[in-house]
C-alpha cells in the first residue's frame, strides 16, 4: 500500500510536470486551433492532477472540482473557441511568434525565476504536493507571456484561461483546493468569460476587420494617410 | 572473466549494428508497402564495399586516409562504454558518459575535416551543415545526460544504470522529459527524417551523405559501418537508461541471457516507434533544425529544471 500510494504521489508529479509543459508548448504554437486544442489538453491534465490529488491526499471535494475543471475547460471553453474560430474562419490565422527559440528560453528562465520566487513559501509547506508549487506559479506567468508574445485575440484569450487553469492549479497544490463556493464562482465567471469574449470579437473584427490586436494601436486616420 | 565477457560484448555490439540497421530498413520498408530487402543486406553491402578498389582523389591529404580508421575505432570505443546485455563491466566502469560525448565529437570533427579536405563544393558543403546540426544537439544531448547524473549522483553511464535497476519502480517526470530529448537528439545525431534524409543523395538535402561523398571501398565501409554503430549506441542508451529493466547484474548465464533477450525486445519496440515516426514526418527544411533542436534542447532543460523542483527536497 505504501509503495502503491508513493507511486500515486509520483504521479501527480508526473502530471504537474506534463501541465508545465504544455504550458510551453503552447508558447511555441502558432496555429490557433491547435493552441485551443492544446488549452483543452492542459485543462484535461489539469483534470486529471486534482483527481489524483484528490485520491492520494483522501480529499472528495477535489473531485468535483475536477469534474468541474474537466468539463468546463477540457470540454466546453475549447468547444466554445472552436465555433467561434470557425465562425470568424480563423482557423486557418497563423499567429507566428518572433524568435521562438529565445521565447521560450526566455520561458525557461521565468520557470527558474518562479522556483526562486516561491522558495520561502515551498518551505513553510507541510503539504506533499508543496514542490509543485514552483511549477504551477511558472505556468502562470506563462500564461501572461503568451498573451504578450502573441497578437491574435483569440491567442490572448487563450493565454488568459491558461492562467485561470494555473491559478486553479496552484490553489489545489498548495492549500488542497479552494473552498467549494469560490471554485464554482470562478468557473462560473470563466464561462460568463468565454461568452464575453466572443461577443468581444465580434466587435474588434467588426471596427478593424482583423482580430490581429496589433492593429488596435493604430489610428485610422494614419492608415487612411500612408 | 569480466573482461573476456566485456570483450564479447563489444563484439556483439560492433557485429550486431548492420543488423540493426537492416531492420529499420526492413521495418520501413513494411511501413511504405515495399517489398523489403534481408536484414542481412547491410552485411552484403559492406562486404561488397570491402571487397572493391579504394579510389582516393587526387591531393588528399593524410587526413582524408585516417579519418575512415579514426572514426571505426572511436565508434567501437564509444560502444565499450554503453552497457548492452550487463552493468558493471570494467571499460564501462573506466569511462563517464561525458566521455562517451567526447567520442562523437571527436568522430565527428575528424568526419567534417575528411569532408573539407578534398575541397569539392559537397564536402565542405556537408560538413558546415553538419556542424551546424551538432552544436545544436550537443548542448541538448549534454543537458540530457546531466539529468541522468544528477538524479544518479554520478557521470558513469554503468553505475547509474545498476542504480536504476535496483531501486524500486520511481515515475520521474524529469526522466520523461530528458528522455524526450535524448530521442530527439538521437534522430538528429544519426541523421534519419525530420533532420536529414538517410536514403536520399539530393544535393539540397543531404548532410551526412554529403561529407562522405568522396570515400569509397573499404574507407566508405568503415565509414558507414561507424554511423551503424552510433545508431546502435543511441538506440542502446534510449533503451537502457529509460527502460533499464532486464539489464544483467551479475556474470551468470541466465541473467546474461535474459540481458540478451530484453535488449532485443527494448530495440524491436524503439525501432517500431522510430519507423511510425518516420513514417508520418516529412523531412524539415535545414533552417528549420534549429527550432526542432532547440525543442529538443528545451525538453533536456525542462528535465533538469523538474528535477530540481520536483524531486529534489
Amino acid at each position: 500500500m505504501d509503495t502503491l500510494n508513493s507511486l500515486y504521489g509520483q504521479a501527480v508529479f508526473l502530471l504537474a510536470a506534463l501541465v508545465l509543459f504544455t504550458s510551453f508548448v503552447m508558447l511555441a504554437q502558432s496555429r490557433v486551433t491547435a493552441l485551443v486544442n492544446l488549452f483543452a489538453l492542459q485543462g484535461i491534465l489539469l483534470a486529471a492532477t486534482t483527481a489524483l490529488v484528490a485520491i492520494v491526499q483522501n480529499s472528495p471535494h477535489l473531485i468535483i472540482s475536477a469534474t468541474l475543471t474537466l468539463g468546463l475547460k477540457g470540454i466546453l471553453i475549447p468547444l466554445l473557441l472552436h465555433w467561434l474560430i470557425l465562425r470568424m474562419g480563423l482557423h486557418r490565422t497563423i499567429d507566428e511568434v518572433k524568435r521562438p527559440l529565445q521565447l521560450l528560453l526566455g520561458a525557461a528562465s521565468l520557470v527558474v525565476f518562479s522556483y526562486y520566487v516561491t522558495l520561502p513559501v515551498v518551505e513553510l509547506s507541510e503539504l506533499e504536493t508543496r514542490n509543485i508549487i514552483a511549477a504551477s506559479a511558472a505556468s502562470l506567468l506563462l500564461g501572461m507571456l503568451l498573451m504578450i508574445s502573441h497578437r491574435q485575440a483569440i491567442s490572448h484569450v487563450v493565454g488568459f484561461m491558461a492562467m485561470e487553469n494555473a491559478l486553479f492549479f496552484s490553489a489545489v497544490v498548495s492549500t488542497y483546493g479552494m473552498p467549494l463556493v469560490v471554485e464554482l464562482g470562478v468557473a462560473f465567471d470563466v464561462m460568463v468569460a468565454a461568452v464575453i469574449f466572443g461577443v468581444f470579437f465580434f466587435q474588434i473584427r467588426e471596427s478593424i476587420d482583423s482580430l490581429d490586436v496589433d492593429r488596435l494601436s493604430r489610428l485610422t486616420e494614419t492608415e487612411e494617410n500612408e | 572473466m569480466a573482461w573476456l565477457l566485456n570483450l564479447l560484448q563489444v563484439i556483439l555490439f560492433v557485429a550486431t549494428a548492420p543488423l540493426l540497421a537492416g531492420w529499420i530498413k526492413k521495418l520501413k520498408c513494411w511501413s511504405q508497402n515495399r517489398m523489403a530487402p534481408s536484414v542481412l543486406q547491410p552485411y552484403r553491402d559492406l562486404f561488397k564495399l570491402v571487397r572493391k578498389e579504394t579510389v582516393v582523389a587526387e591531393g588528399a591529404s593524410w587526413i582524408f586516409h585516417m579519418a575512415p580508421y579514426i572514426i571505426f575505432s572511436v565508434a567501437v570505443l564509444a560502444a565499450a562504454i554503453v552497457p548492452l546485455v550487463a552493468v558493471e563491466l570494467p571499460t564501462a566502469r573506466m569511462a563517464d558518459v561525458i566521455v562517451l560525448v567526447g567520442f562523437f565529437g571527436l568522430a565527428r570533427f575528424f568526419q567534417a575535416l575528411a569532408g573539407l579536405d578534398i575541397g569539392t563544393a559537397f564536402g565542405g558543403m556537408g560538413s558546415s551543415r553538419e556542424m551546424t546540426v551538432a552544436s545544436l544537439a550537443e548542448p541538448a544531448m549534454l543537458m540530457a545526460v546531466f539529468t541522468l547524473a544528477v538524479s544518479m549522483s554520478t557521470t558513469n553511464l554503468s553505475t547509474a544504470i545498476a542504480t536504476l535497476l535496483h531501486e524500486p519502480l520511481t515515475i520521474r517526470p524529469s526522466f520523461v522529459f530528458a528522455g524526450l530529448g535524448l530521442a530527439l537528439v538521437a534522430v538528429a545525431e544519426t541523421g534519419r527524417i525530420p533532420v536529414d534524409n538517410p536514403a536520399t543523395h539530393l544535393e539540397l538535402t543531404m548532410i551526412h551523405e554529403a561529407m562522405i561523398l568522396e570515400y569509397s571501398g573499404h574507407h566508405l565501409a568503415l565509414i558507414e559501418w561507424a554511423a551503424q554503430i552510433r545508431m546502435m549506441i543511441y538506440a542502446v542508451l534510449l533503451a537502457n537508461i529509460f527502460m533499464p529493466w532486464g539489464l544483467a547484474d551479475n556474470f551468470g548465464l541466465a541473467a546474461l541471457g535474459w540481458g540478451a533477450v530484453a535488449i532485443v525486445v527494448k530495440l524491436v519496440g524503439l525501432t517500431v516507434v522510430l519507423v511510425l515516426a518516420e513514417a508520418v514526418l516529412a523531412k524539415m527544411r535545414l533552417f528549420r533544425a534549429q527550432h526542432f533542436l532547440g525543442f529538443a534542447y528545451l525538453l533536456a532543460l525542462l528535465g533538469m529544471l523538474t528535477h530540481v523542483i520536483l524531486e529534489a527536497g
